[in-house]
């Protein structure tokens, strides 16, 4: 789950990180005041999506000349009317797509005089199975970029979750970002502060970049990024209120209900599969067979028939799906509770699509007579191979 | 031979007394007679747990693992345990000193799968999983939730990240008529307890095993590690026929598809850059999922 810039200082702050002070305001109207409560000269205005590249990002009703998504200003007047601009229009960004994000809250902050800009990132290091800083000196810019260009401007430090960042860690840190005097000494505290941060929240990718230098000597976190473990927020009460659903699809809204893993594509053929790995490949036979799929679907390994109602509703609510694929390989999921539930979120919102379902494993016979014996029109297939061509046809040759 | 597991395997299961440990024991115990000997609850040691099967087999129930370990001289664990006590039950067999656990349970926390691997690494016991399927030797034993009925004795070894991807590729080398010496799932989560490298290793060492196919995913990069592996064994003249497939392909940028590992961040984990890895290291990587089996034959004829 992502949340936002502000939030994630928040959370943050509350650990003892060292944020600027800032308000969010979720409209126009809250501009002066939120402006009011910081001491200026200098303030930011921030809009507030979960997508990067915001300084970068251009918005799609202001004129290509207009600012962009997070910008300056010198005044309260000039923090008025940069949030009478930018709230409620579309930002895009390089990772927003060109739809773009609406910005519905914007973060007025207390400006920073920057010396240097630094990169710092945790997140679980697989190759180890550990949680590990990323840093680089190249702060501020695309660390992907660095990562291509410069590689060796990147250190990766894995913490021993035994013990957490020892002395000798943050000393290590210090060095990888050549911090001196009263930013070294910040950077000690700051490190084990920000590991602790990422343990206890049980985050999935801390990201400050920039953490900057200031001019007066002294660290600050300037952005941040964070997201969190899924599977863990169900022990963290405080993190889920942080949620803003206007940020996610509603069909993925809808499908995180039923505790089903959901992705949505921009593609024809809706697919309902059981296991993530032959979803994955559900849609990558779909795409060698000439179609785009509608989504990923993995309906999970104790999928109810409820569960399977709810997800074939989902994908029947997607107005570009022009067929439906039902991939079911069981070994947990057993045939004939997919049979049931498809036959049953038939029976509830109707077929106006083809249908191509192919069931094997764990009671494939029962599943097969339940869905022979339904009366519905649904396209039987044998394997994957026979049902990617089948369903293919069906919807190419129908447009 | 096989790998991991075999006829003489005794298993106790932890988190046996839920609905989905019942089901998959009882198909356990159908399937050639697996040794399944006990189940582990903290609250109901001392109890009985009986089956639906016609043989109304009848397992006792330990307290703990430790005591289930010591009555019944136990190989393997298999852990049906809900995720938020999952990470728990893993380090609860490992302090049994339990040589084999497999852990099915899909939705650990990773911040639960780093505490279990820094135990691990301390320990002499190997864990498979999280978020897997399990491992099955065909007509010998089988732990975890593949389906049986699909295997059939033979001389391919399967290692998949996928659950349902090891099904078909089991399911394609039966109708090949090639048949499997053991299948294994290692699981989608993005720390696990066994990679790839691991059941490389044990296939290419065991006789029975003549070939072999490895399917990978999207996310990290351990097909990247397990490909450079393979690459210095050929060097040291270890080497089987291999085929493989990479599920995700057309899987957007910086999204999770399902498994908690499945997912291409920062540019990198994508399945392009997989293939070619496997392909250089002489697996022939197969662009179809439905043709595993049609890819390993061709393989073989040379």
């Amino acid at each position: 789950m992502n949340i936002h810039e502000y939030q994630a200082k928040q959370v943050l702050k509350a650990f003892g990180a060292p944020v600027a002070n800032g308000v969010p305001i979720f409209s126009a109207d809250e501009a002066e005041a939120a402006a009011k409560q910081l001491p200026g000269p200098l303030w930011v205005v921030k809009s507030q999506i979960h997508a990067g590249g915001r300084g970068k990002g251009k918005f799609k009703e202001l004129g290509p000349d207009a600012k962009g998504g997070v910008r300056l200003a010198f005044s309260i007047d000039e923090v008025k009317a940069h949030a009478a601009e930018m709230l409620g229009n579309t930002l895009v960004t390089a990772q927003t797509g060109d739809a773009g994000k609406v910005v519905n809250r914007l973060y007025i902050e207390d400006g920073a005089d920057i010396e240097s800009e630094l990169y710092l990132s945790i997140l679980v290091d697989r190759t180890v199975g550990r949680p590990a800083f990323v840093v680089s000196t190249e702060g501020g810019m695309d660390i992907e970029a660095v990562a291509e260009e410069t590689p060796e401007k990147i250190v990766t430090l894995p913490i021993d979750p035994d013990t957490g960042v020892t002395e000798a860690d943050a000393t290590k840190l210090c060095d990888a970002l050549k911090l001196e005097g009263d930013a070294r000494a910040d950077g000690m505290t700051l490190f084990p502060i920000l590991y602790t941060a990422f343990v206890e929240k049980d985050m999935a990718l801390l990201e400050v970049n920039p953490l900057i230098v200031m001019k007066d000597g002294h660290l600050r976190v300037l952005d941040a990024k964070v997201s969190f473990d899924g599977n863990a927020l169900f022990r963290h009460d405080d993190i889920m209120e942080l949620r803003d659903k206007t940020e996610e699809d509603a069909k993925e809204i809808e499908a995180s209900k039923y505790d089903l893993a959901y992705v949505a594509l921009d593609g024809d053929i809706g697919c309902m599969v059981n296991g993530a790995g032959l979803a994955m490949a559900t849609m990558d036979i779909i795409k060698l067979y000439g179609a785009e799929p509608a989504n990923f679907l993995d309906v999970g390994g104790g999928a109810s028939k409820e569960k399977v109602t709810a997800a074939f509703k989902i994908i029947t609510s997607d107005p570009n799906v022009k067929g439906i694929l039902v991939n079911i390989f069981g070994g947990i999921m057993r045939c004939d509770v997919i049979a049931e539930g498809v036959v049953a979120a038939v029976k509830d919102v109707g077929l106006k699509v083809p249908l191509v379902v192919r069931l094997e494993g764990t009671n494939v016979e029962q599943g097969k007579k339940i869905i022979n014996e339904s009366g519905l029109n649904v396209i039987a297939a044998d394997d994957l191979d026979d049902a990617a061509q089948k369903i293919v046809k069906a919807v190419k040759g129908g447009a | 031979m096989s790998i991991l597991v075999n006829k003489d395997t005794k298993v106790i299961v932890q988190g046996l007394t839920g609905k989905t440990g019942t089901f998959h024991t009882e198909q356990a115990l159908e399937y050639y007679g697996t040794k399944m000997v006990a189940g582990v609850h903290p609250k109901k040691g001392g109890e009985t747990w009986s089956s639906g099967l016609d043989s109304a087999a009848e397992l006792p129930i330990f307290a703990t693992v430790g005591e289930a370990k010591e009555a019944t001289g136990a190989d393997a664990s298999v852990i049906y345990v809900p995720p938020a006590g999952a990470g728990a039950a893993i380090i609860e067999a490992i302090d049994a000193e339990v040589p084999f656990i497999v852990c099915i349970t899909e939705g650990i926390p990773v911040a639960d799968m780093v505490k279990v691997k820094r135990r691990l690494e301390k320990s002499n016991s190997r864990l498979l999983g999280p978020n897997c399927p399990g491992v099955l030797t065909p007509e010998e034993c089988k732990i975890g939730i593949m389906p049986g009925s699909i295997f059939k004795k033979g001389s391919v070894g399967v290692v998949s990240r996928s659950g349902t991807l090891t099904y078909e590729a089991v399911f394609q080398t039966s109708n090949a008529g090639l048949g499997q010496t053991t299948a294994v799932g290692i699981g989608g989560d993005p720390v696990k307890g066994t990679e790839f490298i691991d059941i490389l290793e044990m296939f290419l060492a065991d006789d029975e095993t003549q070939s072999i196919i490895m399917i990978g995913e999207i996310g990290g990069s351990a097909e990247e590690e397990a490909a450079q592996f393979l690459k210095d064994e050929a060097k040291k003249g270890r080497s089987k026929p291999m085929a493989g497939f990479i599920a995700g392909r057309t899987a957007p940028p910086g999204r999770t598809m399902g498994h908690a590992g499945a997912v291409i961040s920062g540019g990198k984990g994508g399945a392009e850059d997989k293939i070619e890895a496997m392909e250089s290291a002489g697996i022939k990587v197969s662009p179809s999922p439905a043709k595993l089996g049609e890819t390993l034959l061709e393989v073989l004829k040379g």
